[in-house]
């Protein structure tokens, strides 16, 4: 709890004072060391390196799909460190905590550490792996030079980026939300929460989904405005398919996020009365209004991945994907069907038997078409000529996985099964299931897959089966053992258990974690030894895999302006039907290209709208009404910005082209 | 780490009270229960080390939900298992090392298969969800106990026994107006009668389970949510909130004894030997917060606590929740405040202490009152639900199951 702000300086400071700093968690401390010792690390390399200059000119302020993509990545996978000690700290904390033995944990520290733990999966983690995925991505598999807005998209991952240091500046200045990764109301309410946790939830979250939707915004642009000709939307890739539907599905529900956020900040700010328990107040409302958002933004999670598996099985079968239109109408239908489920979350909240059975029924029919492209996965492998190279396993693995997530799901759907298994370990399990087999495996596979086209060399092969085995094996470990756990009727969230009949389950569980940890560690080495090895891992043809789609047409890391002459379409496999009429690469008649120009106006902005959001946090008003307004004069004044844009000039273009052109004759 | 010793270990510390799974199946004579001892029968090895509690339950209620994860379960596995199977089959025949296999890379579209593709997850679906439908309607805590258990109707004339629950942080408060007492983190109810739970929370949501009985359901502020359940078989079980409520959700867990009517009188007798009475002063004692609170009980209880707790109004001068929105409702149906046939528990239009001196009568009162607001009836003011139920769904429908 945060004592009350020293009377003269409260204006100054807000609610924030020395009592903020955790000083007396050697848990935070320690962790604070260590990340102020990688941070200086890293700080100092750059600084040595003299990386500055380039990191802010090539990098920061670029508005490159390509590099914004790999950022969106980066920080994936940097905040995928940082949520998997999380769970590390859980799985060990419920490992141990039995009967006289209370573990390392106290209640309000594990509260916030599955709070933080499930907001950092999804938000930081899952999201940017997947909007990192489709912004590389998705460009060059319709043949454009960018996104249809550049520097919205750069804006954007800046904003996300400051989502997850507002969230991760909470570990060590004051204290996170103890109300889960929804923050359900009234628990989040300023009468049970008063303290600056659900604050910080609701400014990262509120920054950060700016960003998403503004993204979403961007790439629906992109992909219904700025396909190559010939490409009409029945020929378009099916990851591109998946990423149009995802990125409606943010448009149209990322702004119910924002508004229920908001109107729970006007419950904390102002005291008014939305979701308290009087005045006309009403909890269920924020449950509901949360699950419509919170429903489409699973399925936002997994339909891009379902793309990357569609690309994938194809690619690797040597084979056109199985039934392409009726994926392309799955996935259109999930997109709709994916608002009319949102109360099966909460069966349980007293709704009449007939509304329970709509939402039910409603869910398990999302089960059909999900099945339908289970099966057209299934024979793309039929009659294929299977390499199974990386991507290709995760992509297996994830078959195997997902059906199992998948069954559980729909018996979750069941009202009456669900209020014995609603809220149980068996949901925890249910849900991992099918955001680690689907999302997580999506991602791996993506990045494996897409990654030679990214630098140029492909991923090192030992130390990515050896992370894949771990991944996989570690995952059964974890999350079966919670399965029986859940039927044996144990609850989530529970930091200390009485039963020692239920430790053995739980130590496999942390056992099965362990494995992941290694997963994680040999994913690092990876990426290591990849670097190391980056000579003898070269690929020069630009299509290491045999790719079907555009982005294999152009080299690899492909130039700026992605391709010298824009593709022309007549084919859904556009790549593959060029390759099998032999398709000419030009190498004359270059023009110069029109780009757009790299602009620091939305680091500037993101990075004011922390210090803003903190001051939101702290109550430190003057600083807010500073940072709202620089903000909005930095907002303005980028719009007088009339320097935007630029030409390559033809002999740059030419230049590029003919390197390699040499490149491909040595290849 | 030896599987085998820790599966005795399990065992000895957890032995199971009866064969698990087989409970569920009362009646041979239905179709899915005979299938479902297939799936059982799987399903047994995987969990005989544990106490599957969910799937090997005490109450009727609960006895049927466990047969619907298995029957739905079973379901879906007809479908689960080939696809993982031929998973497995097409990776291995058709990988790149097995020339010999058929390799048509021009192949991409079969209008059997198409079919086959979306007919067989909708026809799982469809059986899937006529039994959803029956189920949910059957499982509806709402509806009162038709059964006693399988092959055991419920004698007539016999009245539930109502509980009235209220979720506190971080406790269970439990009254039983017919008997006139309460207990805190303890509950008993006799064996094969029919139980009546009236839900609330005196603060956030919490989820009233008792996994041995019947499902479970959220306890809100200011709500009420109900419960119908019975239990058939004498024991102690555990019963906790199921939904996340701060930091003492852990030790928010109570005993729920199902006894034989002699014990259950015995029960009620020692509740009544107690000297503490729950009032309004001792309701807003006990709803401080506490972790791991002990088990309590009240020989003697204000009537209308329960009323006072759902409509937030145990602290005296608090207006309740029930007025406040028939006032609000007058108001905009342009009637003057107070006028109305609730006239006697007419309060001043505006008044910030509605709740006059005589707090103890006024509860009775508020009982009756209609509670309505933003539109919505909430569940505590619906007629009752044996009514809706029928004319909805006749019973031969829905127990055709």
């Amino acid at each position: 709890m945060i004592p009350d702000p020293f009377p003269y300086t409260g204006w100054l400071f807000g609610r924030l004072s020395w009592a903020a700093i955790p000083i007396h968690e050697p848990i935070l401390i320690v962790t604070f060391i260590m990340v102020s010792i990688g941070a200086i690390a890293v700080l100092g390399a750059i600084t040595y390196f003299k990386a500055w200059g380039m990191l802010w000119r090539d990098w920061f302020t670029s508005v490159d799909h390509k590099k914004i993509g790999v950022m969106y990545i980066v920080l994936a996978l940097i905040m995928l460190l940082r949520g998997f000690a999380d769970a590390l700290m859980m799985r060990s904390q419920q490992a141990i905590s039995f009967g006289s033995n209370h573990g390392y944990l106290p209640p309000e520290h594990y509260d916030q550490i599955f709070t933080a733990h499930g907001v950092i999966m999804i938000f930081f983690v899952a999201m940017p792996l997947v909007v990192g995925l489709m912004n590389y991505v998705v460009p060059l598999q319709i043949g454009a030079r960018d996104v249809s807005f550049p520097w919205l998209n750069n804006f954007s991952f800046w904003l996300t980026v400051s989502g997850a240091v507002l969230t991760m500046i909470s570990l060590f200045v004051g204290h996170y939300s103890t109300a889960g990764w929804l923050a359900m109301a009234p628990f989040s309410g300023k009468e049970a929460s008063p303290g600056v946790g659900v604050d910080y939830y609701i400014w990262g979250l509120q920054i950060a989904g700016l960003g998403t939707l503004l993204s979403g915004v961007n790439l629906v642009a992109t992909i219904l405005r700025m396909r190559a000709p010939g490409m009409s939307l029945m020929k378009m890739p099916v990851f591109t398919w998946t990423a149009l539907c995802t990125n409606i599905l943010i448009v149209a529900a990322f702004p119910i996020l924002t508004v229920v956020l908001a109107l729970l900040s006007l419950d904390r700010y102002l005291g008014f009365e939305f979701f308290t328990n009087t005045s006309g107040g009403n909890p269920m409302m924020y449950v509901n209004l949360i699950w419509i958002w919170g429903h489409p933004e699973v399925y936002i999670l997994i339909l891009p991945c379902f793309g990357v598996f569609s690309e994938v099985a194809a690619t690797f079968s040597g084979k056109r994907l199985f039934g392409y239109t009726s994926m392309v109408y799955a996935t259109i239908v999930i997109t709709i069907l994916a608002y009319l489920v949102w109360l099966h979350h909460f069966f349980t909240m007293g709704s009449g038997a007939d509304v329970n059975s709509f939402f039910g029924i409603t869910t398990m029919i999302i089960s059909i078409p999900t099945g339908a492209k289970i099966f057209n996965w299934l024979f793309t492998l039929y009659r294929g000529r299977i390499r199974f190279d990386l991507p290709m396993m995760w992509t297996l693995a994830f078959m195997l996985t997902f059906v199992i997530g998948g069954m559980t799901g729909v018996l979750l759907a069941v009202p009456p099964a669900d209020f014995v298994l609603h809220n149980s370990l068996f949901l925890i399990a249910h849900f991992h299931n099918v955001i680690i087999g689907g999302v997580l495996f999506g991602g791996f596979a993506g990045i494996n897959y897409w990654f030679p086209k990214v630098t140029g060399f492909r991923l090192d092969e030992k130390w990515g089966k050896r992370s894949f085995w771990l991944w996989v094996i570690g995952f059964y470990f974890a999350f079966m053992p919670l399965y029986v756990l859940g039927l044996m009727g144990v609850t989530r969230r529970m930091s200390h258990f009485d039963n020692p009949a239920l430790q053995i389950w739980f130590e496999i569980a942390a056992f099965g974690a362990l494995l992941i940890a290694g997963g994680i560690a040999c994913m690092i080495m990876q990426f290591i030894v990849t670097f190391k090895n980056r000579k003898q891992l070269l690929d020069t043809t630009g299509d290491l895999w045999e790719g079907r789609t555009l982005e294999w047409a152009t080299s690899s890391p492909p130039p700026e302006y992605n391709f010298a002459f824009t593709p022309v379409v007549h084919d859904r496999d556009a790549w593959w039907d060029m390759k099998r009429h032999n398709y000419q690469r030009p190498t004359t008649g270059f023009e110069k290209i029109h780009m757009p120009r790299n602009s620091g106006a939305g680091v500037i902005i993101a990075g004011i709208s922390v210090a803003f959001g903190f001051a939101m946090v702290w109550q430190i008003w003057w600083l807010a009404a500073i940072t709202f307004v620089g903000m909005a004069v930095v907002g303005i004044g980028h719009t007088f910005n009339y320097n935007r844009d630029f030409y390559i000039p033809v002999e740059r273009v030419r230049e590029v082209e003919e390197a390699r052109t040499r490149e491909l004759e040595t290849a | 780490m030896s599987n085998v010793a820790l599966h005795h270990r399990s065992l000895d510390r957890a032995p199971m009270t009866r064969p698990a799974i087989f409970s569920s199946l009362p009646n041979p004579s239905n179709w899915p229960r005979i299938r479902a001892l297939g799936v059982a029968a799987m399903l047994a090895p995987l969990l005989s080390g544990c106490n599957a509690i969910v799937l090997s339950p005490h109450g009727d209620v609960a006895s049927q939900q466990a047969d619907l994860v298995i029957i739905s379960t079973f379901l879906m596995l007809l479908i689960i298992v080939p696809v993982m199977v031929l998973t497995v089959i097409f990776a291995r025949k058709y990988r790149a090392s097995n020339e010999e296999a058929d390799y048509q890379p021009e192949w991409e579209h079969s209008t059997q298969l198409e079919l086959i593709i979306w007919a067989a997850p909708l026809l799982i679906i469809i059986a899937l969800g006529a039994v959803t439908w029956t189920g949910t309607h059957k499982l509806d805590p709402y509806r009162p106990i038709e059964r006693i258990a399988a092959n055991k109707p419920l004698p007539t004339g016999v009245k539930p026994l109502d509980v009235q629950v209220v979720a506190m942080d971080w406790k269970w408060l439990f009254v039983i107006p017919e008997y006139g007492i309460a207990t805190v983190n303890d509950l008993a109810a006799p064996i094969d009668r029919p139980i009546r739970f009236h839900i609330t929370s005196s603060s956030v949501m919490n989820s009233f389970y008792i996994p041995a009985l019947a499902g479970q359901i959220y306890a809100m502020p200011s709500m009420e949510t109900q419960l119908n359940a019975v239990i058939n078989k004498p024991g102690t079980y555990e019963g906790f909130s199921a939904n996340y409520s701060g930091e003492g959700f852990n030790h928010m867990r109570f005993a729920f004894h199902g006894m034989s009517e002699a014990g259950f009188q015995q029960w009620i007798a020692e509740a009544r030997q107690s000297g503490l009475k729950l009032d309004r002063a001792s309701y807003l004692k006990l709803a401080q917060p506490t972790i791991d609170a002990p088990v309590m009980r009240y020989g003697s209880i204000l009537p209308q606590i329960y009323q006072l707790a759902l409509n937030n109004c145990v602290a005296p001068g608090t207006p309740c929740i029930a007025d406040q929105m028939r006032r609000d409702r007058e108001t905009a149906a342009g009637q003057t405040p107070g006028s109305s046939h609730m006239g006697e528990m007419a309060m001043a239009p505006h008044s910030t202490t509605p709740v006059g001196a005589s707090q103890d009568e006024e509860g009775d009162k508020l009982a009756q009152a209609p509670l309505r607001g933003a539109g919505l009836t909430p569940p505590s003011m619906l007629p009752p639900r044996p009514v809706l139920a029928e004319s909805r769904s006749p019973a031969s429908t829905t127990d055709s199951l």
